[in-house]
């Protein structure tokens, strides 16, 4: 049983287990434009919550994303060194940037639920 | 004025037009007691006759280069550039045009830039050059922070025989940066062991080649040596003629070239606009500085050129840039670019054979006229020479003889110990007689 | 922090030729003439330059003579020329037509400048001859010095910066070095710099060290006092502020600014992008700046050159004054002296090699005597007058972003009046090149919704810039219309289509290659 919580920086993860994966919403996506380059972390590397993870890149912007939990990154999604438009194309599929251990579940409620980031995204029109 | 087009009346309907009486209500968010009533202290407006006849008269007061028989080098040099270059960058089009920033409408901008990348890239034997920088000092300087990203460490070692005013420019970067730079002793007989001072800690080493006394340096031991130790090998190079000639520094295993191109196309013009050469590998391409054009396709699917890559610049990642550079040296490079397609690889090849000829013919000339010493072993278009005495002395009796000798070692590196050494450079510019002036001048001022 | 600038930049579906219409056999359009890249053209063995081998003598290469083929073609004369005859002719430039670049400051660019540069006294001398030889040159930096000076109310200027972007760190780096001179180094480490600012501010604030903080501009654009208060402390090195602002208005609480920031033990470095508004209206050092580089490139016209070279000198406030790099020029009886190892002073050191942008130098000095004083003054309120009058003409059909608000030398405006018409800021500019003009400024200052920041400057005549604003108004109806096509599609009639960013970024090819022979492993896949 998988669970998605949101960041207000656009961030997805979806738990799985201890372990989440990550990426930027379809929201952030479309914000961005067309996604041309993901800077990635390194799989072992650790990061506390908030800190800057990964950068996207679409032609005309660059996004920090930062790690929406504490932990250890476990793997990273290479695939987007030749493919970075699948972060446009399926963001909350073949477009996950990282897979990140879990160092504290309890983090996980400082973030927002579909229901409540969808709520979020109203008042951003 | 000549140069501005609105009439009286023009500006009277136009200011009825916006709804002011007096133009400094244009002006009503300047402090009122800072606003200038009257006109600054400087001279009235001049006709092109006057200001032609002012400059000119300042211009008489120099000794030009054609005018004289003429050595100087050390970072600089004195080559014929062919007429049709300066026509060329003249054109409006050309000249009058601001960065590609609206690529359908700077195709010509774009295109040349494209070529100019690849003729860098070809003559420095690297994978991909940017679009230019402001010379090759800042170049260098910018090379030296790249490889700080790449290698995330902050040291640098910095060859001997690197131009002391490249050195200098690093210093002050590295100061401000809270990086640190490592300089080694000046090196006139490229005889440093600049290997011994790399360690776990080095980003970079930085190497000139030619190096600053005119030296051919062999990059591969210490190219190695870097990538046993995780760092980078900057080459540096101040004359670009010498590529036509000597081996390349994508050849011997560097990871970063900077370079100064005013040697091809561009003018002395007393020190600038020059332009910068930077080239690097592949695998480092999103850490380079500067702009850089790529190919596309247009909507119809017409081959079209590009600003690319942008996301590394000031004007989208603003503090997390790889550089703060915007406007560069588009003009010059242009200029560069002319001159290199005008050449060709075999022009630039038989232009560098010629002016190895002359430094050669030169240096033997020297090595007779007595209390001269050539220092080099070997060397492309330049060379160091020991005289002696005061070496800026003896540069000064050469000028009130009318010739302009080379540059004394000194006035770059003050203090003792190489002040009696004078960097001679010698292109196709020079004749026989210019040689022969130069041995007589020598032999009196001695 | 989610960057939402991004905006197509690849061509619309709806993008389709449809003023192609007919083709021809060469893809050529009569005077628009398609054109190979030179590695196509040319020959490896081919030359454009007549040199003789040297006669047989001894090299002195050692072991390093070049053994890798250089692989450049080369083109006879006749062929350069028309190779770059037929480039040229694809570029827009301010002797075409109206360049409005806001921020950019396309002026004219006088040809007795080009020429002036180019007496063998300016352009064929050496910056390492012995100084005896070219006193001259020393005496025009020494007088465009003592102009800049007279200007902007100083009295030292740093006169090797290379570019704009160069002034800056070359005035951050002196005021680094001033705040070591007092020992508090390691205490003041962050730069203010507010979110309407240029790149290149916070890029060199972060370049040389220094952590940057974001100041939130007032609604109208300009920086309120109380947010520079709130932002003060005892860490605030410097803040940098572009005055005029990149909205094109000036900072009306310029003096209160720099009064906080000097109470808080910090300078004020002014970035002088938009001094052209201002020349001989009114002078920067009164205003109370500690450091403003100068783009000569903007306000004194030299040429842009398709990005470069510009120059930056950096005019310094006393307290400065004594931290200016290397090399610096003195009077010694009647001798001018180039000082190039500081004499024991407290200069920061060397940004560049040799003396700056000699080059730039002879074309400004040229603009200034050219214009003298009175002209100087002239261009700006020329400039000014120009800028309001095209805001005032298009304000009732585009959304100007400070609503009646009098403008500097630009006038920006929203893209809100653009909004639910399928059209965009970029769609517009695109229309505006079949119409026969360089856009304006799109999508900057960033603190501007879709900007369109329009900067005409005073080189423009009464009847140009009318034509352009009835231009400008006749495609702002057709946007109102709903002629949508006449924008999504644009540019119809330029030499190349909307190109294709998206692919260029990502699979860069940044150089030609030559055709790569199919090897056999691929022939059979």
């Amino acid at each position: 049983m998988s669970a998605i919580h949101y960041t207000k920086d656009h961030e997805y993860i979806r738990v799985d287990g201890g372990t989440g994966t990550v990426g930027i919403t379809d929201y952030a996506q479309k914000a961005l434009g067309d996604v041309v380059f993901v800077e990635l972390p390194e799989a072992g590397a650790a990061f506390k919550k908030g800190a800057q993870a990964a950068v996207v890149e679409s032609v005309k912007a660059a996004s920090e994303v930062y790690a929406p939990v504490s932990g250890e990154i476990t793997a990273v999604n290479g695939a987007l060194e030749n493919a970075p438009g699948s972060v446009n194309e399926d963001s909350a599929g073949a477009g996950w940037f990282f897979k990140i251990k879990l160092a504290d579940a309890g983090e996980l409620a400082g973030l927002m639920d579909e229901a409540a980031y969808q709520a979020f995204l109203k008042t951003l029109a | 004025m000549r140069y501005l087009p609105l009439t009286p009346d023009d500006r009277a309907s136009m200011m009825q037009r916006v709804g002011v009486t007096e133009i400094d209500e244009l002006f009503a968010d300047i402090p009122a007691d800072k606003l200038l009533k009257a006109p600054l202290d400087l001279p009235a407006g001049k006709s092109e006759l006057e200001v032609s006849r002012l400059l000119g008269g300042l211009a008489k007061r120099n000794l030009a280069a054609s005018d004289a028989p003429f050595f100087v080098g050390a970072g600089a040099y004195k080559h014929h550039v062919p007429a049709s270059v300066d026509h060329l960058i003249q054109r409006s089009e050309f000249l009058t045009s601001y960065t590609p920033y609206q690529p359908e409408i700077a195709q010509g901008t774009l295109q040349y830039l494209f070529e100019f990348q690849t003729q860098v890239a070809c003559l420095t034997a690297m994978d991909a050059a940017n679009a230019s920088m402001y010379d090759g000092s800042t170049g260098t300087a910018e090379a030296v922070l790249m490889a700080h990203r790449v290698t995330r460490r902050n040291k640098a070692v910095l060859s001997g025989g690197l131009h002391p005013h490249y050195a200098g420019v690093v210093r002050t970067m590295s100061h401000m940066a809270r990086d640190e730079a490592v300089t080694l002793p000046p090196d006139p007989a490229a005889g440093e062991d600049i290997i011994a001072s790399i360690d776990s800690a080095t980003s970079c080493v930085v190497v000139q080649n030619p190096d600053f006394f005119g030296n051919l340096r062999d990059l591969a031991p210490i190219a190695a040596a870097c990538h046993a130790h995780g760092a980078l090998l900057i080459a540096v190079f101040t004359e670009a003629v010498s590529l036509g000639l000597i081996t390349p520094p994508g050849d011997m295993g560097a990871d970063i070239v900077a370079g100064e191109g005013q040697s091809i196309g561009n003018p002395l013009t007393f020190g600038g606009p020059y332009v910068g050469l930077f080239a690097t590998r592949q695998k480092y391409v999103r850490q380079m500085p500067g702009r850089l054009c790529g190919e596309t396709v247009d909507a119809q699917g017409r081959r079209g050129f590009v600003l690319t890559l942008s996301t590394r610049e000031q004007h989208i990642r603003r503090e997390k840039a790889t550089s703060n550079i915007c406007t560069n040296s588009g003009l010059c490079a242009l200029a560069f670019t002319i001159h290199m397609t005008l050449l060709g690889g075999t022009g630039l090849k038989r232009l560098a054979r010629v002016n190895h000829a002359n430094a050669v013919k030169l240096a033997d000339l020297l090595a007779r006229v007595p209390n001269v010493e050539v220092l080099n072993d070997s060397f492309f278009n330049e060379f160091t020479i020991r005289v002696k005495g005061d070496a800026a002395g003896v540069i000064e009796k050469l000028a009130a003889r009318g010739v302009l000798g080379g540059v004394p070692v000194s006035r770059l590196l003050p203090g003792p110990g190489l002040d009696d050494l004078i960097v001679v450079a010698s292109t196709e510019v020079n004749t026989d007689d210019d040689r022969e002036a130069l041995a007589e001048a020598l032999k009196g001022a001695l | 922090m989610l960057n939402n600038q991004g905006r197509p930049t690849a061509p619309h579906e709806s993008s389709a030729p449809a003023q192609s219409a007919r083709k021809t056999f060469t893809s050529n359009r009569a005077l628009q003439i398609e054109e190979a890249l030179i590695f196509e053209i040319g020959g490896n063995s081919a030359t454009g330059v007549d040199i003789d081998e040297p006669a047989a003598f001894a090299p002195r290469l050692g072991a390093h003579e070049r053994a890798s083929p250089i692989g450049l073609p080369g083109l006879s004369e006749p062929e350069t020329l028309r190779h770059y005859v037929r480039l040229s002719q694809k570029n827009y430039s301010i002797d075409a037509g109206l360049y409005p670049l806001g921020s950019c400051t396309m002026k004219h660019n006088p040809r007795l400048n080009e020429a002036m540069a180019r007496l063998p006294g300016f352009g064929d001398i050496h910056p390492l001859q012995p100084q005896s030889t070219v006193q001259g040159a020393l005496e025009l930096i020494d007088a465009l010095a003592h102009w800049l000076m007279t200007m902007t109310g100083t009295h030292a200027v740093a006169m090797t910066p290379k570019a704009g972007a160069h002034g800056e760190m070359c005035g951050m780096m002196a005021i680094r070095a001033a705040i070591e001179a007092r020992g508090e180094s390691g205490a003041r480490n962050v730069v203010l710099v507010p979110d309407s600012a240029h790149g290149t501010n916070p890029a060199t604030a972060a370049l040389i060290g220094f952590t940057v903080r974001a100041v939130p501009a007032r609604d109208d654009g300009t920086l309120a006092i109380e947010a520079v208060q709130a932002a003060l402390g005892p860490d605030v090195a410097a803040i940098m502020l572009t005055n005029p602002n990149t909205c094109g208005l000036f900072e009306r609480d310029v003096i209160a600014v720099a009064e906080a920031v000097h109470a808080a033990g910090a300078y004020f470095y002014c970035d002088g992008a938009n001094f052209n508004a201002i020349v001989g209206k009114a002078r920067p050092g009164d205003l109370g700046i500690d450091a403003m580089h100068i783009n000569l490139h903007k306000t004194f016209s030299t040429p842009h050159g398709g990005g470069g070279p510009g120059a930056g000198p950096v005019v310094l406030s006393d307290r400065l004054a004594p931290f200016a790099p290397l090399p610096f020029i003195t009077r010694a009886g009647g001798a001018l002296r180039l000082e190039e190892h500081g004499g024991g002073g407290q200069a920061f050191g060397r940004i560049t090699a040799f003396h700056g942008q000699m080059g730039m130098f002879v074309r400004a000095y040229a603009y200034m005597l050219s214009h003298g004083s009175d002209g100087m003054r002239q261009a700006s309120e020329d400039a000014v007058l120009n800028a309001n009058y095209a805001r005032v003409c298009l304000s009732d059909l585009m959304s100007p972003a400070f609503g009646a608000r009098t403008c500097m030398h630009e006038a920006l405006f929203s893209d809100e009046w653009l909004k639910g018409t399928g059209v965009t800021t970029l769609d517009f500019a695109k229309a505006m090149i079949d119409e026969g003009y360089h856009p304006m400024t799109v999508y900057f200052p960033l603190i501007v919704h879709g900007a369109m920041l329009i900067e005409p400057t005073e080189s423009e005549s009464r009847a140009s810039l009318d034509l352009f604003i009835m231009a400008l108004r006749d495609l702002a109806f057709a946007v109102k219309r709903g002629d949508t096509a006449r924008f999504t599609g644009a540019p119809y009639f330029a030499p190349r289509g909307r190109l294709d960013e998206t692919r260029a970024a990502r699979q860069p090819v940044l150089r030609w290659r030559p055709r790569a022979p199919v090897s056999d492993a691929q022939a059979a896949e």
